[in-house]
């Protein structure tokens, strides 16, 4: 959020008659470069948010966004004294949160074990090859999971069971977040693959001729050296722990699953676009994207405690 | 890196070592695994597969299941349209990205800061997907192509990045061509573009590649089945467990047909990656640009 903060001194020291000015002489700046970009902003992002008036009001179509009764915070009293609602919260956060604490170690590790690779074509090839699941798409790795995971799948029958995975709801959650990591894992160590192999060789030569065994390297040289962007990956994701992607947890629902894997997002789906519900599914939106907010603003709130006064 | 070479490592290093390599290694071997065996199985005929799993016995082969999935209207129609959706979405949305990053690049640019705060509010709060879905339905945008391309076109983290790129580039440029007489759309065009060639690659293989993988846009707002997107295709066949009509049309026996279904998702796995795999080693020399460009804090 520093983007927000950082005021240029250029801009601030002028007064409006010589920022009128500036506007005039470049305008193409403005008319051309810019407005393209404000135009898709202002209708496809700060449009829907006028949208938002619906979980206010009795909706419906014909009437319009300002012209239906308003029944207040009549939505947000009934789900939030809903089990259903409470229990695709609490759905939402553990997948989120469990896949954040198993997911966020591993490419740290996997970038650490990297790097001790020396062998430059070694290294190269085990990334090539970690990074590919990361190109596959979320309905293909999805099938995959279903495939491997059916009664008459591999893993049954390297199991010598016929368990039907799919229809566990206990099963679920592991189910997503060992295949996000199967996925996404090799791909996220590239940004600390990237950030080692910048790493000061000097201090580690040193640390070297000092004794130090591989631990005592890896503490004392290659993870201050990655701590920044551990930092800022850990506040990016969590922040996003309310914005759990719709497209797997959908792609890997079942009828039978659905108490573990009815998330939020897949809820208001439901509700909204398949039944209709357009009142009630946006309050329940608003009320996802609302504590969103609040936790990104909470997450670089501690950041910047733990982090010597510098947040995001 | 000779120091290390020359050193001894001592037994507790080999110990970590050892473990570590072991680690990484089962983790290799896992993200292999399944790759080769979905590759293995397409091959394989159903009987086989269902009854002993993989065999090696080259008699156990078959094309068939690619025969099957080639035939089929709907895979190609669906490559066909998630091709000029994806090559649609990424000249519109690299251009309209780079073109507003340009201005938000400049330190003297009048207005950066509140136009900064308009973009960078959009990353932390939206209006959500009902008041989206009933916004493109009044703009009558459903079940055309806009739909898909233009919602999502302006991405604010890739404005950053590309405005961060800009910023690396001496001002210097910009003076001289300014003396030359060029105006700032004939420098962006002629000087800018050429000069950011990596940093304009990383975008495009990022958006044609996660417009190529998306399915949900396309599910809420193309009805028409002509429409859609190879993702969507696939999404019938290999998770809603629905063949394609006219797929398995000519087997008899319902036990026989689900066998070959099973087949058929192999095969389809194998052919929608096709193209993404083609490319691969072509942009993989773009990964470690990318994520430099990406980890300079903007």
């Amino acid at each position: 959020m520093s983007v927000l903060r950082k005021k240029s001194a250029v801009a601030a020291s002028q007064t409006p008659r010589e920022k009128l000015k500036y506007v005039k002489k470049n305008w193409q700046l403005y008319v051309f470069f810019l407005l393209p970009g404000l135009l898709l902003t202002l209708i496809f992002k700060y449009g829907p948010m006028g949208g938002i008036l619906i979980a206010f009001e009795d909706y419906n179509v014909i009437e319009g966004v300002l012209g239906s009764p308003w029944v207040g915070l009549e939505y947000f009293r009934r789900f939030l004294s809903s089990p259903d609602f409470m229990s695709y919260l609490m759905n939402t956060l553990k997948l989120s949160i469990f896949g954040l604490l198993w997911g966020f170690p591993i490419p740290i590790i996997l970038a650490l074990l990297l790097n001790q690779i020396r062998r430059t074509g070694i290294r190269k090839k085990i990334q090539l090859l970690i990074y590919a699941p990361n190109f596959i798409s979320v309905i293909v790795l999805c099938g995959m999971v279903r495939m491997f995971l059916s009664p008459v799948g591999p893993i049954n029958s390297l199991l010598g069971i016929d368990t039907n995975w799919m229809t566990m709801p206990e099963a679920f959650r592991t189910i997503y977040i060992a295949s996000g990591i199967w996925q996404t894992a090799g791909w996220s160590s590239i940004m600390y693959t990237a950030a080692l192999s910048n790493a000061s060789k000097d201090l580690e030569e040193a640390a070297i001729v000092d004794g130090a065994n591989i631990l005592q390297q890896i503490r004392y040289v290659q993870l201050p050296a990655i701590k920044n962007i551990i930092v800022i990956q850990f506040i990016l994701q969590a922040g996003n722990i309310m914005s759990i992607g719709f497209e797997k947890a959908y792609a890997l629902q079942t009828d039978m699953n659905l108490p573990a894997s009815e998330i939020l997002s897949t809820y208001v789906y439901r509700l909204g676009l398949l039944n209709g519900d357009y009142g009630y599914s946006t309050a329940v939106g608003l009320f996802n994207s609302v504590i969103n907010v609040i936790l990104l603003i909470f997450v670089n709130w501690v950041v910047k405690k733990l982090n010597d006064g510098e947040g995001l | 890196m000779e120091t290390r070479r020359k050193m001894k490592l001592g037994t507790s290093d080999k110990i970590i070592l050892g473990v570590g390599y072991t680690l990484l290694g089962l983790f290799v071997l896992a993200v292999f695994v399944p790759l080769v065996y979905v590759v293995l199985a397409s091959f394989m005929d159903p009987n086989v597969l269902n009854n002993q799993g993989l065999s090696f016995n080259f008699r156990d082969w078959t094309l068939d299941a690619y025969r099957r999935v080639l035939e089929n209207d709907m895979i190609w129609r669906g490559f066909a349209n998630s091709f000029f959706y994806s090559a649609a979405f990424t000249v519109i949305s690299v251009f309209v990205t780079l073109l507003a990053a340009y201005p938000m690049s400049k330190k003297e640019f009048v207005g950066r800061n509140f136009f900064n705060v308009i973009f960078v509010i959009t990353m932390f709060f939206g209006g959500g997907m009902i008041p989206t879905f009933i916004l493109i339905n009044n703009l009558h945008m459903v079940n055309t192509v806009w739909a898909i391309l233009l919602p999502g076109a302006f991405n604010v983290w890739n404005m950053i990045l590309a405005r961060t790129y800009f910023q690396s580039i001496p001002g210097e440029l910009r003076e001289a061509s300014s003396l030359d007489g060029a105006s700032e759309v004939q420098h962006f065009f002629r000087i800018m573009m050429p000069v950011c060639k990596p940093i304009i690659a990383v975008l495009a293989l990022w958006s044609f590649v996660g417009m190529w993988n998306s399915y949900f846009d396309a599910m809420i707002y193309l009805n028409d089945a002509n429409m859609q997107p190879l993702q969507l295709v696939l999404r019938s066949i290999l998770v809603q467990n629905t063949p394609q009509p006219g797929m398995i049309a000519d087997i008899q026996s319902t036990a026989e047909m689900a066998k070959v279904a099973e087949l058929l998702k192999y095969a389809t796995i194998v052919v929608s990656s096709l193209p993404l795999l083609i490319m691969y080693p072509f942009f993989q020399k773009y990964f470690d640009k990318g994520i430099m460009v990406g980890s300079v804090k903007g």
